[in-house]
């Protein structure tokens, strides 16, 4: 038998650990792509080498990353507290759906005062959501992995049902889609010819405020206490609810952000095909980031070339959509085996007594 | 003829700690052999060595002179070696049969288990039902039940690591009685303790260890406990003194606290009555599992009373939360020190900010400051000579005694008006523990009111103005200590007389 016993990872080796795991799953991805009949090499390096040479997609590569960033930044707090919010893709419609309207009932309105506005309900939106199992969990000990997952569903329904009734362009020819937004509620462009707009600064930011409040603040200094040892949190005053409550707020809020982000900038109305699984895929880049500030912009990175990447092999090289998928679901498959291997050491034999 | 088990300069060393070095002693069949010696004196490292989980750099073992070099526990069992450890590893929600079958390699049908269990419970004086659940039991019967797993396995050669930490003195009069008999049918028992008077009275031999170095072997009935504990660690121990204790205005009152326990295996709160005054030290003994972690989670706050059931001062506190609490100067330092008095995997100063914040001001509108922080953590391992690198290391890193002196050292030095401190020296090495009592001592002349819970009865009668016992979830009237004799604490610490006093009352 085998069995597993803690072993004490340097900070170095511990802080490789993501790194091994891309290189993994390159791997591993290869031999995927081979068994599919394609050459390995090429499709490596068209995921993986070719976006960062073409101009577009270099400023692609920031567009996607931004909504990832800001999603695991939120994420990052409930995962160090032992607080497991699965469904911030549900949050980040919200966050659209909220935010739209809010332009959509400003349509025709300049003002600057309209898109600060569209955050903040946005940010109001995702921050309800995920107060749907933050209050399951606190009132009634429900699992908040399971309802806050199960409410993307009724999210992306909800989308759906909005855009083809009371959101629905009255010009629109009956297709389920919103009025494009009007220039007052869509984000300012910060370079010319390309979709760069001021959400990726704004992610900048909002980690480097994510890092000062884990860093230096109480609350970071109780979300990590609450994560290490829930008991001595208790101890020193924290509140298990209260910490709950907050980290599915911020998390819920930064991932409705997001979602205006999305639906303001990039794509312009609400659509149903808005959610494109960033709230999932943020899962990943948080771990790949070890739930770091800093950590999660390169992983957002990282996970926003893949997204690049499979779309241009998708039609380069006909690869199924899904293939991508699977190939970040390895990224994490293989992150969190890595992390056992540097966290234990693997013994041969049964354990002992002790 | 030669001896059972031979030691044979023994060497190991870890990264910066030289664990052991050149140890050689030899135990005799039937003889009980003690280890003495400080936390990080060497004493886990040897026996876990012997035990065969940790590997020696150097040297031999020889069990009746035939080379011994265990691979892992298994072999070490395979060769007569068993080892009862001062941590129980028994799951609540499993029997006492189920419980033993877990450690066994190719354990026996369920039927002839319990008959063995019996068997063998039965001839050793430990009386043991198999099929009842090991939450249920005292820790006195957990510890039985972790000794008659080994006896299952006809041991030559026991080690026992601080077995009486938790016993009342009749549960310690019955497991010496069971050694006492091993002993004469030819095992050789190794006893590690701190508590220097059952060394004497129950050990046919001692080794001395210091910095991992084997300082002196004796005859420990030939010794006084002060000569023990002066070679154990090289200089003079010092001893609080004793005083006149007048008490001060009432500090913390407890008024028919009542509460019931969440956790299945815990014990529910009766009407606990209680009144500390300034400057006075009560001890509360008892058998673990009474209700000493409730009351200590009731007066931290970490479990909410009703307002009024809990005064301090002056103001009714029963609501409060831990930390409101804490700023009002009522601190508490509890049992479990990594998990719930700090957090193992952060720093020595993250775990000085975890209840220094309010009081050391630590922190400047929500943000910590890492300078302040650091020199609160300092200030606590200077005082209390904790021996760490540094106060960025981690809390896990250090040794049981040294993070107790770190945590109720924490405490301390917040100037309390009132501290609870629950097992202050449980696994704590002699010097450690005459550091913290002296230190408890020191603060109660100063005018703050200490609760300290313990189930070494010794301590309390050091340390302690007055006296009450908890069982089973009832505090009895405190008396002076000196008025109750040992004896009638036991009998109180048992509990069912005492519930029976309670009813006729």
């Amino acid at each position: 038998m085998l069995t597993l016993e803690p072993h004490r990872a340097g900070p170095v080796k511990q802080l490789f650990t993501p790194v091994w795991a891309i290189l993994a799953t390159m791997l591993a991805g290869g031999l995927l792509f081979l068994l599919l009949g394609k050459n390995p090499v090429e499709a490596i390096r068209i995921i993986f080498v070719d976006p960062l040479f073409d101009p577009f997609s270099r400023s692609e590569l920031f567009i996607k990353a931004a909504p990832l960033a800001i999603i695991a930044t939120g994420l990052s707090f409930g995962f160090r507290a032992g607080v497991w919010n699965i469904g911030a893709e549900g949050q980040f419609i919200l966050g659209a759906i909220c935010g739209g309207a809010v332009g959509l009932a400003f349509y025709g309105v300049e003002g600057v005062y309209v898109l600060p506005l569209m955050a903040l309900a946005g940010m109001a939106g995702g921050f309800a959501w995920a107060m749907i199992p933050a209050l399951l969990r606190t009132r009634f000990n429900a699992n908040e992995i399971l309802v806050s997952l199960m409410l993307v569903y009724v999210a992306t329904l909800l989308l759906s049902a909005l855009v083809s009734g009371p959101l629905r362009d009255p010009d629109g020819f009956n297709f389920p889609e919103s009025r494009q937004f009007h220039d007052s509620a869509t984000l300012p462009i910060l370079i010319e010819r390309t979709r760069i707009h001021i959400g990726i600064p704004i992610a900048f930011l909002i980690s480097v405020g994510a890092w000062l409040i884990l860093q230096r603040h109480v609350f970071g200094f109780h979300i990590k206490l609450m994560g290490a040892a829930p008991r001595a949190a208790h101890f020193a005053g924290v509140s298990t609810n209260r910490m709950v409550v907050l980290c599915l707020g911020i998390s819920g809020a930064l991932a409705g952000l997001a979602g205006v982000f999305e639906a303001a900038g990039p794509v312009g109305q609400l659509v149903p095909s808005l959610p494109t699984g960033y709230g999932f895929t943020a899962i990943i880049v948080a771990f790949l980031g070890r739930l770091q500030p800093l950590g999660i912009l390169f992983a957002s990175f990282v996970l926003a070339l893949t997204i690049i990447g499979g779309e241009t092999a998708q039609f380069s090289l006909q690869i199924p959509a899904a293939a991508i998928s699977v190939f970040q679901g390895m990224l994490l498959f293989f992150l969190l085996a890595f992390d056992i291997f540097t966290r234990f050491r693997i013994r041969r034999g049964v354990a002992g007594v002790a | 003829m030669s001896e059972l088990l031979d030691i044979r300069g023994l060497t190991k060393a870890y990264p910066g700690v030289q664990a052991n070095s050149a140890i050689s002693f030899s135990l005799k069949r039937g003889e009980i052999h003690a280890l003495l010696g400080e936390n990080g004196a060497g004493k886990s490292t040897l026996v876990k060595t012997i035990y065969g989980l940790v590997k020696p750099d150097l040297g031999q073992m020889f069990i009746d002179g035939t080379q011994f070099e265990p691979a892992n526990p298994q072999a070490a069992r395979a060769a007569g070696v068993a080892m009862v450890f001062q941590h129980f590893s028994l799951f609540d929600a499993l029997t006492v049969a189920e419980n033993i079958t877990l450690g066994m390699a190719n354990p026996p049908p369920r039927r002839d288990l319990a008959q063995r269990i019996r068997d063998v419970a039965n001839a050793y004086g430990l009386p043991l039902d198999p099929e009842r659940r090991v939450g249920t039991l005292s820790v006195g019967e957990r510890q039985r039940v972790e000794i008659v797993r080994c006896l299952l396995q006809s041991p030559r050669i026991l080690i026992m690591d601080e077995p009486t930490s938790v016993l009342t003195p009749q549960e310690v009069a019955t497991l010496f009685q069971t050694l006492r008999q091993l002993r004469a049918e030819g095992v050789g028992i190794l006893y590690i303790s701190h508590k220097l008077e059952e060394i004497r009275t129950l050990c046919d031999t001692a080794t001395i260890l210091r910095n991992g170095r084997k300082v002196a072997e004796c005859t420990p009935a030939e010794q006084t406990a002060h000569q023990l504990a002066e070679m154990m660690i090289g200089i003079e121990l010092e001893r609080p003194l004793p005083r006149l204790f007048t008490p001060g205005e009432t500090l913390l009152t407890l008024r028919d606290l009542s509460i019931a326990t969440e956790d299945p295996f815990g014990t529910d709160l009766r009407e606990v009555n209680l009144q500390l005054h300034a400057g006075e030290v009560l001890g509360i003994a008892g058998v673990a599992g009474n209700g000493q972690d409730e009351l200590m989670l009731a007066i931290s706050g970490e479990t909410k009373a009703t307002r009024s059931q809990i005064v301090f001062e002056t103001t009714q506190i029963g609501h409060l939360a831990p930390a409101e609490r804490r700023l009002r100067g009522l601190l508490t330092a509890p049992e479990e020190r990594l998990g719930h008095a700090a957090a193992g995997e952060m720093s020595l100063a993250d775990n000085a900010f975890l209840t220094g914040r309010k009081r050391q001001r630590l922190d400047w509108k929500g943000f910590i400051k890492p300078i302040s922080t650091a020199n609160f953590a300092r200030a606590i391992v200077k005082r209390f000579d904790v021996r760490t690198p540094g106060v960025e290391a981690s809390a896990r890193s250090l040794s049981g005694g040294n993070l107790q002196k770190f945590v109720i050292g924490r405490e301390i030095l917040q100037r309390p008006k009132v501290l609870v401190v629950n097992q202050p020296t449980w696994g704590v090495d002699a010097h450690a523990a005459a550091t913290i009592r002296t230190a408890l001592r020191d603060l109660a002349a100063s005018g703050t009111g200490i609760i300290v819970i313990s189930q070494d009865l010794d301590e309390l009668r050091e340390i302690s103005d007055t006296i009450s016992v908890i069982a089973a979830g009832r505090l009895s009237t405190p008396a002076r200590n000196g008025s109750l004799t040992n004896e009638e604490i036991g009998l109180m610490m048992g509990g069912p007389k005492e519930e029976a006093a309670h009813a006729h009352a």
